[in-house]
């Protein structure tokens, strides 16, 4: 039943990774793909490859979850790979077939690129994985705060966030609910071709779109009625406390950075 | 503006209030007037579309009267300045229990109201655990709102409204959407609140078997008030209240059929253990 | 046309860690022209058990057979099946999706392929059952109408595929007093007119004492009682345990036979309480 599905990716636990700040994580992140882009050659991946194992272990993680996370892109990865093999221009000719000509280079880049792919998904699981959503959108918010100099919304974005992350299960619920309704009445949502599909959404996307929206405005009447007036003077119940983990964590993920750079520099 | 003197003896005062949707339409709260006492339980009963919904929304300044006034522990609603306080004093529950919870943690979900009023940390959670523990969710505490029962949606959101320390809270059709046992058990832990924290209840209804358990009770038709005493006087008029597109308990229904029969049974049953003591007066007890 | 439900279980992801029994072992043959309500607490698997009976949940242990068709055998015409069982989901207001009422009650129609003159026909039959105006609502946006409307029409729309039996789940849910009253005499009169099987899921004891020609019972997944309503009310310590309440007549019944009151043990509607009660102040006084 689609009720019964786990909102994204999360697998709650209490490892030490589980209790980083998600601000951190969010950083480490964004250092983790920095070290991704400096690999200049596929042999250096062991680097990105060591910390994502150490990262996995430390969360209880099996590298069957990170595997699992990679699997839906294996069509893009497929498709990058057989561009660049066949498309890159090079010198060292390996095969010549006709039109198709592989290049050693060619060989190189499309080994690349698909690791580099494989590593980003990989990677950033490990950040969904280990991060529940609320606290994700909580770290988002933390650090997109200093841009309200700027009048960015970090605080309207972060309860949109919440919001949504509330109301998936309770939409997930209504459409199975509509659609098992208007199949009652003998709607078909499972044969013809794309744009009969298509059209055989409409009575399910209509009622439930009514519904989101007065959903919308109950829960702003509600939201309001319970004194919600903005971000301004605000306090918050969940507030967020760095750990001296979150120290290590920063120390290593540098190093790990700059032992990248180094091995794609002078190696 | 001049400060209003707090009345807390009469928290909730409606003053010939009037509300219009739309300039030329017909008032959806005509000339409304209710004083509510301090730790009363007033039941407001109504058919869809009688104004109910509407006057509930006048009461915590959702809504602003087009005519009259409505003072919440002596602030009125029209006062710009004072509307969060009078938020805080005057706590609505609505009907939908999916749509008035903002959060994916019950406990976040509590503190929603404490974090806009901008409560200090470590007080907030002193006032959740005690909220949470008056509706009796704290096992609940850590549970996403979509996997609890209707009725328990209901108390998280009471629970949310009660962190506020509010003065009144008012229910607006708040078990209307729900199984005959979240009914019982929402209208239980409200009658709980009302008796043992003193909190002053308006609870709007179309069901007349909780309104029969309330203090009084008001019925509203077409935006005005209809009638306005206490449950066995208001549910002794049978043809009124049916006229009115509402239901009598099945206990007064009977008694008036026993009355017309020629039965001399007293005003004012409304429950089988109310019809039974007063049948063991008048019967014949044949062995 | 009987629909016969034989050893009939449900369970949800099976085979997952969330695996939750809906239904378990339950045997019921429902018959042409009965008006079953179907009683139970919430998740005691009556909205389970519904939507076996058109197909919308397969079993998975035993069979349900509608006409004669096995639901859950490859290959079966479901739309057959639905052509059939009819069924009128709770708030099924909020499935209405079409531009004019007209439109969204041949919405069902259309799915079975009929020809126009046969859907608008069946759309104007199905409007006057449930007692709306083809002429004065039919061109409005069902989003325009009442609550109490809105239900009718979705209603409509599940009575115009003509299904010989017809399903109600909580059809009262969210209305006013006014508003359920005219539903039930609605159901009454649909009933009535012949031709029509229903069963109508509902937790008000009150709602279904009225109309319901048999009664059956449910509580955690399995089949706990089924019978006349004289016979399940009569048996209120058993409801009781299960959750579930009696009608208020049937309440003081009980109550008077406890004083000891002579009178009949199976009474549950205000009437027949009122003459029981009536006979006895008829007594003699003086005998007391």
């Amino acid at each position: 039943m689609l009720r019964d599905i786990t909102l994204g990716q999360y697998m709650p636990g209490d490892t030490v990774v589980h209790r980083l700040d998600p601000r951190m994580k969010i950083i480490l992140t964004v250092l983790y793909i920095a070290i991704i882009f400096c690999v200049t050659s596929p042999l250096w991946y062991i680097v990105p490859l060591c910390y994502l194992l150490f990262a996995s272990k430390m969360a209880g993680l099996m590298p069957a979850h990170l595997i699992k996370a990679v699997k839906p892109l294996r069509f893009l990865l497929i498709l990058t790979f057989i561009l660049n093999l066949f498309f890159s221009s090079g010198e060292t000719v390996w095969v010549h077939w006709g039109i198709i000509k592989i290049t050693q280079e060619g060989v190189f880049t499309a080994i690349h690129f698909s690791m580099r792919l494989i590593f980003l998904v990989a990677g950033t699981s490990l950040l969904t994985l280990t991060t529940s959503p609320v606290a994700l959108s909580d770290g988002i918010e933390m650090l997109l705060k200093p841009l309200k100099v700027v009048h960015f919304p970090a605080h309207e974005l972060a309860m949109m966030m919440t919001i949504a992350l509330r109301f998936i299960p309770t939409l997930i619920e209504e459409a199975d609910k509509i659609m098992k309704a208007q199949m009652a009445r003998g709607a078909d949502f499972e044969s013809g071709n794309l744009i009969k599909r298509a059209k055989a959404m409409v009575p399910l996307l209509v009622p439930l779109f009514v519904s989101a929206f007065r959903r919308a405005t109950d829960l702003a009447m509600a939201m309001e009625a319970r004194c919600y007036h903005g971000g301004e003077g605000r306090t918050r119940l969940r507030v967020l406390k760095f750990i001296p983990a979150d120290g290590w964590a920063l120390v290593i993920t540098t190093f790990a950075l700059l032992a990248t750079i180094f091995l794609g520099k002078w190696l | 503006m001049e400060q209003q003197a707090k009345n807390f003896d009469v928290p909730m005062q409606v003053e010939a209030a009037s509300y219009q949707y739309e300039e030329d339409a017909s008032p959806a709260v005509d000339g409304v007037s209710m004083n509510v006492p301090k730790g009363s339980f007033v039941a407001v009963l109504g058919h869809n579309g009688s104004g109910k919904s509407t006057l509930a929304k006048l009461m915590n300044a959702l809504y602003l009267p087009t005519d009259g006034r409505v003072l919440v522990c002596g602030m009125d609603t029209a006062q710009e300045d004072e509307v969060w306080n009078i938020r805080k004093h005057a706590g609505m529950v609505f009907q939908n229990p999916d749509n008035q919870i903002v959060s994916n943690v019950v406990r976040e979900d509590v503190a929603f109201g404490l974090e806009n009023l901008g409560v200090p940390h470590d007080e907030m959670i002193g006032r959740i655990d005690d909220a949470l523990s008056a509706v009796r969710m704290t096992e609940k505490a850590s549970f996403a709102p979509h996997m609890l029962s209707g009725g328990q949606k209901q108390r998280v959101a009471i629970a949310g409204v009660l962190a506020m320390l509010p003065e009144v809270m008012i229910l607006d059709e708040a078990t209307a959407m729900l199984d005959p046992s979240g009914r019982k058990d929402v209208l239980k832990t409200v009658q709980k609140l009302n008796r043992e924290k003193g909190i002053t209840v308006i609870w709007i209804t179309h069901f007349m078997e909780e309104a029969a358990l309330a203090d009084r009770v008001i019925v509203l038709d077409q935006g005005a008030v209809a009638m306005d005493g206490v449950p066995s006087e208001v549910f002794s008029r049978v043809d009124e209240i049916k006229a009115l597109g509402l239901d009598v308990p099945p206990m007064a229904q009977l008694a008036r059929e026993l009355r017309e029969k020629g039965l001399s049974l007293p005003a004012g049953i409304l429950t089988v253990a109310d019809m039974v003591k007063e049948l063991k007066n008048t019967l014949c007890l044949s062995k | 046309m009987p629909i016969k439900v034989e050893h009939l279980s449900h369970t949800y992801m099976q085979g997952s860690p969330f695996s939750a029994t809906a239904l378990h072992d339950v045997n019921i043959t429902i018959e042409d022209g009965e008006l079953i309500g179907l009683l139970g607490h919430t998740g005691s698997g009556k909205t389970t058990l519904v939507q076996h009976l058109n197909g919308l949940v397969k079993p998975t242990e035993g069979k349900v057979f509608v006409d004669g068709i096995d639901t859950s055998e490859k290959g079966v015409q479901l739309l057959e099946v639905r052509k059939k069982v009819g069924l009128v989901f709770q708030y099924p207001e909020y499935q209405l999706f079409e531009e004019s009422v007209i439109k969204d009650i041949a919405f069902g129609p259309k799915n079975m392929g009929l020809s126009a003159e046969e859907i608008d026909e069946r759309v104007r039959f199905a409007m006057n059952q449930v007692g709306i105006s083809y002429e004065d609502i039919g061109e409005r946006s069902p989003f325009e109408l009442s609550g109490g409307q809105m239900r009718r029409v979705a209603i409509a729309g599940v009575l115009a595929m003509r299904p010989k039996v017809l399903i109600l789940d909580e059809p009262t849910a969210g209305l006013d007093p006014a508003g359920r009253r005219s539903i039930l005499s609605m159901i009454r009169d649909l009933h009535a007119a012949g031709d029509l099987t229903v069963v109508m899921v509902s937790h008000s004891m009150d709602d279904i004492a009225s109309l319901a020609t048999r009664l059956i019972v449910m509580s955690k997944g399995e089949l706990v009682m089924s019978g006349t309503p004289r016979e399940i009310f009569k048996q209120q310590e058993t409801l009781r345990s299960i959750g579930l309440g009696v009608p208020q007549a049937a309440e003081l019944n009980h109550a008077l036979l406890a004083e000891g009151y002579d009178l009949p043990d199976d009474l549950y509607t205000l009437g027949e309480v009122r003459d029981a009660i009536l006979r006895l102040a008829g007594k003699d006084v003086s005998e007391c």
